[in-house]
């Protein structure tokens, strides 16, 4: 039932007695009637967000996926400064899947690319404003007093003349009733008593007690453990099989093959991965069983050396310049692919009931196209799958694909019962969509003076939206994740050229992390360090130089030298590298400080960070943000890598696939501009990036050799 | 044949296949999901539970060697966030996705229990098996220094065991 599609109007809607047994509503949202919002209610209907209950409790529905970086409490933050209420009495729920939900920056419901703040921005500030105006109204119309002499504070409505007031959760009911102002102010910057402020995660005690459900979590009535055997080399698929000895493994319930390979299905976990192991299956390997780390590379010279590419970014005649200039700078660097490596594995709990409907309960990232692929198999129409989005243990963008959907969707079919899929940690690093592996060729030139007079750098990599949308989707061979970090270059060479091979292969391309900006970033501000050495140049002096038209790179270069006492003497053994990088229109500047022992193994000891993001919105969850950004970005930068080999994945788990532990982690200082007049950006991702060049530019300053390929092994400087 | 055990001080009796690691008997079995599965292989922390107080990765022990032991686990470290180590993660906000914090507690608790008021160096030492990929390992450390400082935080283990009824184990050892 959609109550909007049908065309009931609100004031019907809440006469049907639907909102009798759980309290008045403001706005249309009900619990437990999740199908309200069906695909295809109207876009942009502020109301869907919020709901005041007769206890004055006042739940933000949050739209977006919790994976850590804290939107169940800076988006409830935006709501509660506008509406006025009771921050203590402010509760979030996990949105269902409905197209009122769709993130504009998307064109479906989903969270990724840091860009939960900057599009909940106008949008959540309005809903908190309108219902406030509601209740205002509500309250005047009660007292027949005029709304204007009526004010919203602190969770309730004051009438100022004769001091009168009434509970939001009192108003409630008569405020649903209201209509809905057409035009709302939004506060200034200077009345804002919550936006700007440290507030507690609203997440957080359920995440110390253990009472927190993640996707992996999920108990339902009847409900079926899987595990799948998926063919270990990309390409390839089932041959044929034999289940017999799987299935006399005791807790075994079936053994069934889907798309992705063979489901075993047991009472729990363990029984089904133990019945996986005795599963014998011939696999057909494809055409990419010989596929290897090496051939990649040399894919990606072999275009390089053979084919210009898509043209990213041209100013000038770079290569005109650089035959002419007076010192030529050139390298080669490269980045490995990279697994996401949540610490929660991927899984999908899902029930089936073919032809009638679907529930997910599931840990995802993009809930419409999870919609779509279990109406799909269920063979219903997206509208009849409730979709329940889980606390997800850490996301990074892996969690952005659906591959774990369609699984648990078609084990679930086909046992006709609820059915949780849960993937090893060597599934999950084995079968996850990388992040690009990446070959570049810079050039530079400077003139007699050590003057910069052009830049240029060439891409070799493979395209992620040519594996998220399809081949079809990227034309000329473009695609712009795979070179921002590069042909974004912010420094003002008066020459520059970006071009881009797209080099297909058999590996599976996701976002990670920052996306294009991991690699790109680490690439571009290694190699501009490399120009500043050749121009005999300090490397912030000659950052700085080069971003006099560029405020924002500016403003946080600066900022974090001053904040580092960059040029000032530092202790013994010890050295400063530093790297900006703007990702997702969010401004990052960092300084390293390292050591290096006698075996040339890398000691990071501190990170000092500058953002620049528009309005803070919640300044202790942008630090967590940013030292989990640094923490992700050292991990590939020093520690681990995917690498193939015989068209699998050599890595398997945190034994082979290192990541940063607690005796590796810098101490990290965050420093965020006051930036108010902007528009508040993301933190989730944007300080991934120059960490890892400001360590190996630190390094160079140990040493006086370039590292130019991640992750640092300290051979290199053998 | 059946195997018991106490979590958080209840008996239990499983009958489950022997080699079962305790993680999944915990998870699936009795259903207390608050102890997570992150590598199956004792490298990554998520499943840290307390067996006779020592922190243990639940992921690679057999449900058979716990016969007759006391398992804690994240629930049973306090109902209501009393416990120390708790209200030091509230205070210091700690967590983001959250997956790895019960382990990180786990791990925690079992420090302090030992080392009531740890070093850096101490800290970093007994919490580098546990794995945060969100990378709250400076607020750990900052929460596990005001845990120490907190009134209590040196509650040892014993009265975790102080709290097993008496005769929830009897018949136990078979």
């Amino acid at each position: 039932m959609s109550a909007i599609k049908n065309g009931l109007d609100r004031r019907k809607f809440l006469k049907t007695g639907v909102v009798g047994a759980t309290g008045l509503i403001v706005g249309f949202y009900l619990p437990g009637k999740r199908e309200v919002f069906a695909a295809g209610a109207q876009p942009a209907n502020m109301n869907a967000f919020i709901q005041v209950s007769p206890d004055d409790v006042v739940t933000v529905i949050v739209s977006k996926s919790e994976m850590g970086q804290g939107v169940a409490t800076s988006l409830p933050m935006l709501v509660a400064e506008e509406l006025e209420c009771d921050w203590r009495k402010i509760r979030f729920e996990f949105a269902p899947a409905a197209r009122v939900y769709f993130d504009p920056a998307f064109g479906m419901q989903g969270t990724g690319g840091s860009t939960s703040i900057h599009s909940s921005w106008e949008p959540l500030r309005k809903a908190g404003a309108t219902a406030r105006e509601m209740l205002v109204s509500a309250a005047a119309q009660k007292w027949g007093v005029d709304a204007s002499e009526c004010r919203a504070e602190n969770g309730k409505v004051v009438h100022m003349g004769s001091k009168r007031s009434a509970t939001y959760g009192s108003l409630a009911e008569a405020a649903s009733a209201m209509q809905p102002p057409t035009d709302v102010k939004l506060k200034d910057y200077a009345e804002y008593k919550i936006i700007g402020k440290p507030m507690k995660r609203l997440d957080v005690p359920e995440k110390v007690n253990g009472r927190a459900k993640f996707g992996i979590d999920q108990r339902r009535p009847g409900m079926l453990h899987a595990v799948v055997l998926r063919c270990p080399v990309f390409g390839g698929k089932v041959a044929s099989f034999d289940a017999t000895k799987a299935k006399q493994v005791r807790g075994v319930k079936d053994v069934v093959q889907i798309s992705d390979g063979i489901a075993v299905v047991a009472d729990n976990t363990w029984d089904a991965m133990e019945g996986r192991r005795a599963l014998e299956v011939n696999w057909d390997f494809g055409p990419d069983a010989d596929f290897s780390t090496e051939t990649m590379y040399a894919n990606f010279g072999k275009s390089l050396d053979s084919e210009k590419g898509y043209s990213a970014k041209k100013v000038g005649d770079a290569a005109s310049a650089l035959n002419s200039a007076a010192t030529k700078i050139e390298a080669e660097y490269r980045a490995p692919y990279e697994a996401h490596a949540c610490m929660e594995p991927m899984n999908c709990t899902a029930d089936i009931r073919e032809g009638e409907g679907a529930d997910l309960w599931v840990p995802t990232q993009f809930q419409t196209p999870s919609q779509a692929a279990a109406a799909k198999i269920a063979g219903v129409s997206p509208d009849k799958v409730n979709v329940h989005t889980t606390f997800l243990g850490g996301g990074f963008g892996r969690r952005g694909w659906s591959d774990f959907v369609n699984e648990a969707c078609e084990v679930s079919k086909a046992m006709k019962a609820p059915v949780q899929v849960t993937w090893s940690r060597e599934d999950d690093m084995q079968h996850d969509y990388y992040r690009p592996a990446s070959l570049v060729r810079f050039s530079a030139g400077l003139d007699a003076d050590g003057k910069p007079v052009a830049f240029s750098a060439h891409i070799a990599c493979d395209s992620i939206m040519r594996w998220f949308y399809g081949p079809g989707f990227v034309k000329n061979g473009y695609d712009d994740s795979s070179v921002e970090g590069i042909a974004d270059i912010p420094y003002d060479f008066p020459n520059i050229a970006v071009d881009y091979n797209l080099v297909a292969g058999p590996v599976p391309q996701g976002f990670w992390r920052s996306v294009g900006a991991s690699q790109n970033g680490f690439f571009r501000e290694c190699f501009i360090d490399e120009v500043a050495a050749a121009a005999k140049k300090d490397p912030y002096e000659f950052r700085r130089d080069l971003l006099q038209n560029n405020a924002r790179n500016l403003g946080v270069l600066n900022l974090v030298a001053e904040k580092a006492g960059w040029g000032k003497p530092v202790p013994a053994g010890r050295y400063r590298g530093i790297a900006v990088v703007e990702a997702f229109n969010t401004y990052v500047a960092e300084v390293a400080e390292i050591s290096l022992d006698k075996d040339k193994n890398v000691k990071v000891h501190r990170v000092w960070v500058a953002v620049d993001l528009g309005q803070p919105v919640n300044p202790a969850i942008i630090e967590q943000q940013v030292r989990g950004g640094v923490v992700y970005g050292l991990s590939q930068g020093l520690k681990g890598e995917i690498t193939i080999d015989k068209g699998r994945v050599m890595q398997g788990n945190f034994d082979t696939m290192e990541v940063l532990r607690m005796n590796e982690m810098p101490h990290v200082e965050v420093f965020i501009t006051d930036s108010h007049l902007t528009p508040p950006t993301g933190m989730g991702e944007p300080a991934v990036p120059p960490v890892t060049p400001a360590v190996y530019n630190a390094i160079f300053a140990a040493t006086g050799k370039r590292v130019r390929k991640m992750p640092y092994r300290p051979d290199e400087l053998a | 044949m059946a195997i018991r055990f106490t979590v958080n001080g209840k008996a239990q009796s499983v009958d489950v296949n022997p080699n079962m690691p305790l993680l999944w008997v915990i998870r699936d079995t009795l259903n207390m999901t608050g102890t997570k599965f992150g590598c199956g292989m004792a490298l990554c922390g998520a499943c840290t539970v307390h067996i006779n107080g020592a922190a243990t990765r639940s992921c690679i022990t057999p449900i058979s060697s716990v016969e007759g032991k006391h398992v804690t686990t994240i629930e049973g470290i306090s109902p209501d966030h009393s416990h120390p180590v708790q209200r030091a993660w509230l205070e210091v906000d700690v967590p983001q996705c959250g997956y790895c914090q019960s382990g990180q507690i786990m791990s925690a608790v079992a420090l302090l229990n030992k080392t009531p008021n740890p070093t850096d160096a101490q800290i970093e030492d007994a919490m580098a098996g546990n794995i945060c990929r969100c990378g709250t390992y400076q607020q750990i450390k900052e929460a596990i220094h005001k845990a120490a400082r907190m009134k209590g935080a040196a509650k040892t283990e014993t009265s975790e065991l102080d709290q097993v009824p008496a005769g929830a184990l009897a018949g136990g050892a078979e």
